[in-house]
């Protein structure tokens, strides 16, 4: 068996949603270089809903498949419904990651998580429970 | 276009040892321990390929080669043979380098919880380590002092004769892993005061299982396989008489071609140093000059070397990183980090480790498709967007 998946190619080739949003609502960026990757997640919010996403992502194939899918499972959808994200979800929907890259999916989870964050504590609004208190898993 | 430039990793099966190997396995299948003649005829065929080799590493005695299942397991061999042995005259003390194989570096430390006492030099920013180190790293009770003839990763060659020289001198064994030098860079064990090499058959177009350990006479070697009496009762296990004939045949095709061979490819590996100088903050590891002639090792900053990798997969270029994600252990390469390399810098790392039947045209397509996916990746890389925005520090300059 390869490494990595079909889908982990298809995402990795071909990254959907690459790119910043200069006027995002929620920013949120993990990682570090010298762990050898970051991600950096943009969220454009109206109505309660995700209407657009971007990221950029300094990191391996996975990291990159991962950042894309997680992108790709939370546009579109309600708030309620991306704090709903796990990595797992991500991990499955890519039909599997290696064991020793499973933190690629958690780095992708805690991006955007951050985002979130980013965006209530900016609008003002109150951070659901889920939230409080976030930290990103140490890399 | 195909590109494989990860000769270091292995190198194909080249013509001569294909047929040599189908040769032994069509024709003699005999076990060179029978007496019979099926067993004679075998064992000449192995005391052929003895000589082929001792003949091509300048070795005074074709007794001094034993026959291994490779590289590591010389390694391991060469490692344990000196400690043990000496050990019992009170030389507790072992001296390598940090940036070695791994069959050297965990063989160390299983020694070190034996109660060896293991100094790890470390190379020069350029990764070749300074003799005066090595000298002063010497003591009273030093059995054996190991350093790799050319490191695998970035290519430094070592200064093997003047280390050989020092540690005759104080009379101290010398062991090299000459895994990546073998016909690649003139080797003379006698010249260069050699006491014990390793040597892996698939480096050099031979066949993968197959290795070869230098022993010079009058080392006591320990074994690492118990059995038979193979191998004058050092080695034990069935000889692998195809593998070892085909070997031979590699390694005597790839040191009587070396000059032409290696011309070729050094000006292949300086075009291709020469058409990445013009990427910003990226740079060369490993000594310009001073180099295996096929290796180039290339840091990039602000991208990641497994997503190089894959991406110039995927437009058929092989090679290899030094990154975290390629690894097993997600630390990036001891080698460049241990020559002093910024982890940031060894986790954008490509190496590729080119061979006689690579071409300029080659050469060129893998210059091309390096600028385009450092450019892509960089794009995408908020790594390196902080890094243009001065957010965080290179660790790089921009030109070399």
């Amino acid at each position: 068996m390869s490494l990595y998946t079909d889908k982990v190619m298809d995402h990795f080739e071909h990254p959907r949603n690459v790119g910043v949003i200069e006027d995002a609502d929620g920013i949120g960026e993990v990682g570090n270089p010298l762990c050898g990757d970051i991600m950096k997640m943009y969220l454009k919010i109206e109505d309660d809903r995700i209407t657009d996403i971007k990221f950029k992502t300094f990191g391996c194939g996975s990291a990159i498949a991962t950042s894309s899918m997680a992108t790709e499972l939370i546009k579109g959808k309600t708030l309620d419904e991306a704090l709903d994200l796990t990595n797992k979800a991500v991990v499955e929907a890519l039909d599997g990651l290696p064991a020793r890259k499973i933190h690629c999916s958690v780095l992708a989870e805690d991006a955007i998580k951050a985002a979130l964050v980013d965006y209530y504590t900016k609008s003002g609004r109150e951070m659901p429970e889920s939230l409080v208190g976030f930290q990103p898993h140490e890399d | 276009m195909k590109v494989y430039a990860d000769n270091a990793a292995t190198t194909y099966l080249s013509k001569t040892a294909r047929d040599k190997l189908i040769e032994c396995l069509d024709n003699y299948n005999g076990n060179p321990n029978s007496l019979h003649s099926d067993g004679q005829r075998t064992q000449e065929v192995l005391d052929e390929a003895r000589a082929i080799v001792a003949g091509c590493i300048n070795a005074k005695n074709p007794n001094e080669i034993y026959f291994t299942s490779g590289g590591s397991e010389a390694d391991n061999q060469a490692l344990l043979s000196a400690a043990r042995g000496l050990s019992r005259k009170g030389k507790k003390h072992l001296i390598t380098l940090n940036i070695e194989h791994h069959a050297i570096l965990h063989t160390m430390a299983k020694l070190e919880k034996e109660g060896f006492e293991v100094t790890y030099l470390k190379p020069q920013a350029n990764g070749i380590v300074d003799v005066r180190d090595v000298e002063d790293a010497i003591r009273e009770d030093t059995a054996l002092v190991s350093v790799m003839f050319a490191n695998n990763e970035m290519g430094a060659v070592q200064p093997i004769p003047e280390i050989g020289a020092l540690c005759r001198s104080k009379g101290v064994l010398f062991h090299t892993d000459a895994v990546q030098a073998a016909a690649h860079l003139p080797i003379d064990v006698q010249a260069m005061n050699i006491d014990m090499l390793s040597m892996s058959g698939h480096k050099f177009h031979g066949p993968k299982g197959v290795g070869i350990l230098y022993a010079r006479n009058g080392i006591r070697l320990v074994n690492v396989i118990e059995g038979g009496a193979q191998e004058r009762g050092k080695r034990a296990g069935t000889v692998n008489v195809p593998g070892i004939a085909a070997m031979a045949a590699a390694l005597k095709e790839g040191c009587d071609n070396m000059d032409a061979n290696m011309s070729h490819v050094r000006k292949l590996r300086d075009k291709l140093i020469d058409g990445l100088k013009d990427i910003p903050y990226s740079q060369l590891n490993g000594d310009p000059v001073n180099r295996l002639p096929g290796n180039v090792n290339w840091s990039f900053e602000g991208v990641e070397g497994e997503s190089l990798l894959l991406h110039l997969d995927l437009y058929g270029i092989e090679c290899s990183s030094g990154s975290a994600c390629t690894s097993e252990s997600l630390e990036p390469s001891h080698v460049l980090t241990g020559m002093g390399v910024p982890v940031e810098a060894a986790h954008g790392s490509l190496r590729f480790s080119l061979d006689s039947d690579n071409t300029e045209e080659q050469v060129d397509y893998i210059i091309e498709k390096v600028h385009s996916v450092v450019d892509l990746y960089r794009s995408m890389s908020p790594y390196w967007e902080d890094l243009m925005n001065g957010t965080r520090e290179h660790c790089i300059p921009e030109y070399m």
